[in-house]
């Protein structure tokens, strides 16, 4: 025999569900605490995906229990339910589900997460996964005890029932396994249920901690969040593999109707401008494109401009509840959102949302809280490794009032980042979706996002720094300084000063005032306008005198009002600039009212009433 | 009897005439203020910033006094505005209550007085202190001369002099070894109050311990060396650098100050002999510029082989501090200071005992004093 042969008969296939039972670590399963964080995660997003095709308002039970030397994970939804027939393969068979042929944004996409569980469970404790499910209230419950026969990826049914549930309908998964139950840190079931809960507005989380203690993340909405419709692959950013791909299996019979019935955003003019472009006959069948004539579609779609994909196909969480989402979890004073526009990524429709919350009891000192998110699942390991943090560092806090040591990096301060990213499909680094990874065209939509919500902080920031100067400085003009004149007046035994200069000073006001004496019988009058603020003031100053006053400089208009006459003048002071306007009077003339000032605010104006 | 009954006449009549200049002086403060609102200039006080920045040496007395650089209180922020009101509040209590009425108060009773001044109130005993020393500085007057008492002891002495001190219950004379205990004479809080008579001393020795100035009581120190003992019980008060500084030049005595070897007690050295940074405004009326230290020095942890301490951290950085300190800007205190950082230690004063307790006032005493040329 041929060594080739020898060889040959060594090659086997192997099985995924073999292949992941030596390479846990890929589905985040490497490490006792994260084990049970993981197998709690999967089974709520299962839960939470479940209620929200079927239009429940989910209400999902954890329970954690210490079981001998094991722990037992208990997951019990009140959705749907699963259909006897499914169950087996559901649990208990990798790769299978419902989500990844389909281009709809959802939590769970390859079909392996919760059968990881199982298997995981199977691993460490040699013992069965018990399911209970029931789809509907009249009929019976279904319960069976699975696990995966690893060399064929197929599912064993140990025991299988009916029996009767007190729940009108539901699923409920009960898994044993090796684990370590730690509640401090972020990076625990708990932190994990509790993030779930700020971007699952509508679902009540209840989680029994091993020691009894019971936790509820009660709902803040009453409304599931909108329904994602599943839609046809966009032809941007598609790669030529998929195309030839797609082109060779379809159904349809031409060209023409295979590019409008494929592709999301394609309609029937602009599958005649590509067919055009590419120089392609629009009723040719898709099958008998060459490789060249696909490279040449390939290069058709970057050619044309192709509209965004439709929304629908991603249910965003939306500002409001991303805001009711951290109000629930976090005491702020201070919240901004926003939600980007649909991009694309590699023919993938995806959207970035992101949430800031600021001040409150949120810790002064430390780094801030970023909380990261992929289609509503919370993201929790490799923080450093993840689009979302990259994007973060990448920001100059420091322009936006946060500070920043060296000008790059997570920002310091009393914040909180929400960064939530909703796609058909999103990219993970890897199979146990801890990171996002780095694709431009996201990194650049999360950049544009969460400079949104740092320019409303700083805005709002400045705002409040100025409210504050404004409060200190009515402090100091309505309490502090009247009674500083009060008592120079009682130690000197003078009466009390005019404090009215002092607070326009401050203020930044204009000041109004007179100073006159007596001349030969007559009265010099100067009347002084100081403006203090830092812009040009423009407006009419009224003297109203009994009689015409004399030698006004500079000259007035004198208007006759019956018993006296008003004398007024057009002025425009500069910032820090003073005009004086000198007249005579009579003697005997009595002394004038306050002069007027028309067209200013009277909260801007001292010794003068405005008008 | 007929000229004492006149000297205390005049003595009235120059106390009188103090008040009447403090009165004037809070007076004129009152009224600068009161013209800045008049003339519409945002009130404001302006003060010697008070910082080890901002000292300097004044070759005209030897000792160091505030630079150029000013702070300015105004109303333009809350802080500023309350700090100006507090003043003219204390203003008013210092001329109605104090000087008015001949009565007097102490640093703590004006913290309590405050209680009353609504927003004026002062936080905490620091600050209305702390004005107090504005007021000392605008009006270029002592707190004395406000009737304003410190609540600390003054400083013990035990020694060879005859002195006469006025006080409210009439005039007492007294000798400082033979009318007074063990723990030597106790000194008023106005030390200008005291008048000398007659000594019979070589040198006046300030101690920093308890512990030391009762051991050399003990030994008969004092009067094996005429020497005017002076316990200054840790940071010297005012009246105790005033006490030193009035030996110095009224007796023309040498002063030596014998404290601790660690770093904070150098600080009590120079506030004696150089000023104290928060207090230069006072200096030429408290520093004896004359004084000089005797140790414990770092370089005697090693020629006598003296028990150590470990130094801490922060006596590290209060040495590097004084490094930085142009008071300590001299090549004697820069070659002492170096040492101790290398030798990483320090000494008590009663380091000594490990050598007998005759050791001090046999051995180390007479040695470092004809060192110093004293004995």
């Amino acid at each position: 025999m041929e060594i080739a042969e020898e060889l040959a008969k060594q090659q086997k296939a192997i099985s995924v569900a073999e292949f992941f039972e030596k390479n846990r670590q890929i589905l985040g399963f490497d490490s006792a605490p994260r084990a049970l964080i993981t197998c709690v995660k999967e089974a709520v997003d299962n839960s939470l995906d479940a209620c929200e095709d079927a239009g429940i308002l989910p209400d999902i039970f954890v329970q954690i229990k210490k079981s001998g030397e094991y722990f037992q994970v208990i997951v019990e939804d009140n959705g749907p339910g699963i259909v006897p027939e499914e169950i087996p393969r559901v649990f208990a068979k990798l790769l299978y589900g419902s989500r990844f042929h389909t281009l709809r944004q959802s939590r769970g996409q390859q079909g392996i997460g919760i059968s990881a569980g199982v298997l995981y469970s199977q691993l460490t404790s040699g013992r069965p996964t018990r399911v209970i499910s029931k789809i509907a209230p009249d009929r019976p419950a279904y319960y069976c005890e699975l696990m995966i026969n690893t060399s064929k990826n197929e599912p064993e049914i140990i025991k299988a029932e009916e029996v009767d549930w007190e729940r009108p309908r539901g699923t409920r998964v009960e898994m044993e396994m090796e684990g370590s139950y730690v509640r401090s840190r972020r990076q625990s079931v708990y932190g994990s249920l509790k993030s779930a809960a700020i971007v699952n507005p509508h679902a009540r989380l209840t989680l029994v901690e091993p020691e009894g203690n019971v936790e509820v993340f009660e709902r803040a909405t009453e409304s599931l969040p909108k329904k994602a419709y599943a839609i046809q692959p966009h032809p941007e950013g598609i790669e030529l593999g998929e195309l030839i791909k797609l082109l060779r299996y379809t159904d349809k019979k031409k060209l023409r109707v295979f590019l409008k019935e494929t592709f999301s955003s394609i309609g029937t003019i602009s599958a005649q401008e590509l067919c055009k472009k590419a120089d392609l006959d629009p009723e040719a069948p898709p099958a008998s494109l060459d490789h060249d004539e696909a490279v040449r579609l390939l290069l058709a779609f970057k050619q044309i401009r192709v509209k965004s994909p439709p929304v629908d196909c991603l249910s965003p969480i939306g500002e409001e509840l991303i805001r009711a989402g951290l109000e629930k979890e976090f005491r702020l004073d201070f919240i901004a959102t926003t939600t980007r526009p649909v991009s694309v990524y590699s023919g993938n429709p995806f959207l970035v949302e992101v949430g800031l919350g600021y001040g409150g009891e949120l810790a002064r000192e430390g780094r801030i809280e970023i909380l990261r998110f992929a289609n509503r699942v919370p993201l929790v390991y490799q923080q450093g490794a993840c689009a979302i943090t990259h994007a973060v560092e990448s920001v100059s806090w420091k322009n936006y009032s946060l500070s920043q040591s060296a000008g790059s990096g997570i920002p310091v301060g009393p914040a909180v980042l929400l960064v939530h990213i909703a796609s058909t499909n999103i990219p993970f680094t890897s199979e146990s979706k801890d990171a996002v990874a780095d694709m431009p065209e996201i990194l650049v939509e999360i950049d544009l996002g969460l400079k949104e919500v740092a320019r409303k902080l700083r805005r709002y920031l400045s705002r409040q720094s100025l409210l504050s100067e404004r409060r200190e400085k009515e402090e100091i003009i309505r309490k502090i300084l009247p009674r500083i004149a009060k008592k120079l007046s009682d130690v000197l035994d003078r009466p009390e000063p005019d404090i009215g200069p002092v607070v326009a000073k401050i203020m930044g006001n204009l000041l109004v005032y007179r100073e006159s004496e007596q001349q030969d019988g007559r009265i010099s009058v100067r009347l002084v306008v100081e403006n203090h603020s830092d812009l040009v003031r423009s407006f009419k100053l009224h003297e109203i005198l009994g009689e015409k006053a004399e030698a006004i400089s500079p000259p007035a208009k004198v208007i006759s009002l019956g018993d006296g006459y008003d004398h007024h003048w057009k002025l425009s002071v500069g910032p820090g600039q003073k005009a004086i306007i000198s007249y005579q009077i009579g003697a005997n003339s009595s002394g004038p009212a306050k002069p007027v000032v028309e067209g200013l605010d009277p909260e801007i104006v001292t010794g003068a009433r405005a008008i | 009897m007929a000229g004492s009954d006149d000297r205390k006449s005049s003595e009235r009549a120059l106390r009188d005439s103090r008040s009447k200049k403090a009165e004037e002086n809070l007076l004129r403060l009152a009224d600068s203020l009161y013209g800045q609102f008049q003339r519409g200039v945002v009130p404001h006080i302006s003060l010697p910033s008070r910082t080890k920045g901002n000292i300097e040496f004044s070759t005209k007395d030897d000792v160091w006094i505030y630079g150029d650089q000013e702070t300015m209180r105004s109303v333009k922020t809350v802080r500023g505005a309350k700090t100006l009101l507090k003043t003219v509040h204390l203003t008013e209590l210092l001329i109605d209550e104090h000087l008015k009425n001949n009565r007097g108060s102490t640093l703590r009773e004006i913290y309590y007085i405050s209680e009353n001044w609504d927003i004026a109130k002062f936080h905490e005993q620091a600050e209305s202190d702390r004005l107090i020393e504005d007021l000392e500085i605008v009006t270029d007057l002592h707190r004395e001369d406000f009737h304003v008492r410190p609540e600390e002891d003054g400083a013990a002495v035990f020694g060879p002099l005859r002195l006469k001190e006025q006080t409210r219950r009439g005039e007492k004379e007294m000798h400082c070894q033979e009318d007074v205990g063990e723990a030597g004479y106790q000194i008023p809080f106005n030390v200008d109050n005291i008048e000398f008579i007659n000594h019979d001393a070589r040198m006046v020795m300030a101690i920093e311990t308890g512990g030391m100035y009762a051991r050399l009581i003990e030994n008969g120190f004092d009067e094996e060396y005429n020497a005017i003992l002076v316990h200054i019980k840790g940071q010297p008060a005012r009246s105790t650098r005033r006490i030193i500084k009035r030996l110095n030049t009224e007796l023309n005595l040498p002063v030596v100050v014998f404290t601790d070897g660690d770093p904070w007690s150098y600080r009590i050295f120079a506030s004696i002999a150089y000023g104290a940074i928060k207090s230069a405004h006072l200096s030429d009326h408290l520093v004896t510029p004359k004084a000089r230290f005797l140790g414990v020095q770092p370089s005697d942890i090693v020629d006598y082989n003296l028990s150590t301490d470990k130094l801490t951290d922060r006596d590290l950085q209060a040495l590097k501090s004084e490094l930085s300190d142009p008071r300590f800007a001299n090549p004697y205190w820069e070659k002492q200071i170096h040492l101790q950082i290398d030798l990483k230690k320090k000494a008590e004063q009663q380091a000594f005992a490990g050598k007998g307790l005759d050791f001090v006032t046999k051995t180390y005493l007479p040695d470092r004093l004809t060192e110093m040329g004293i004995i």
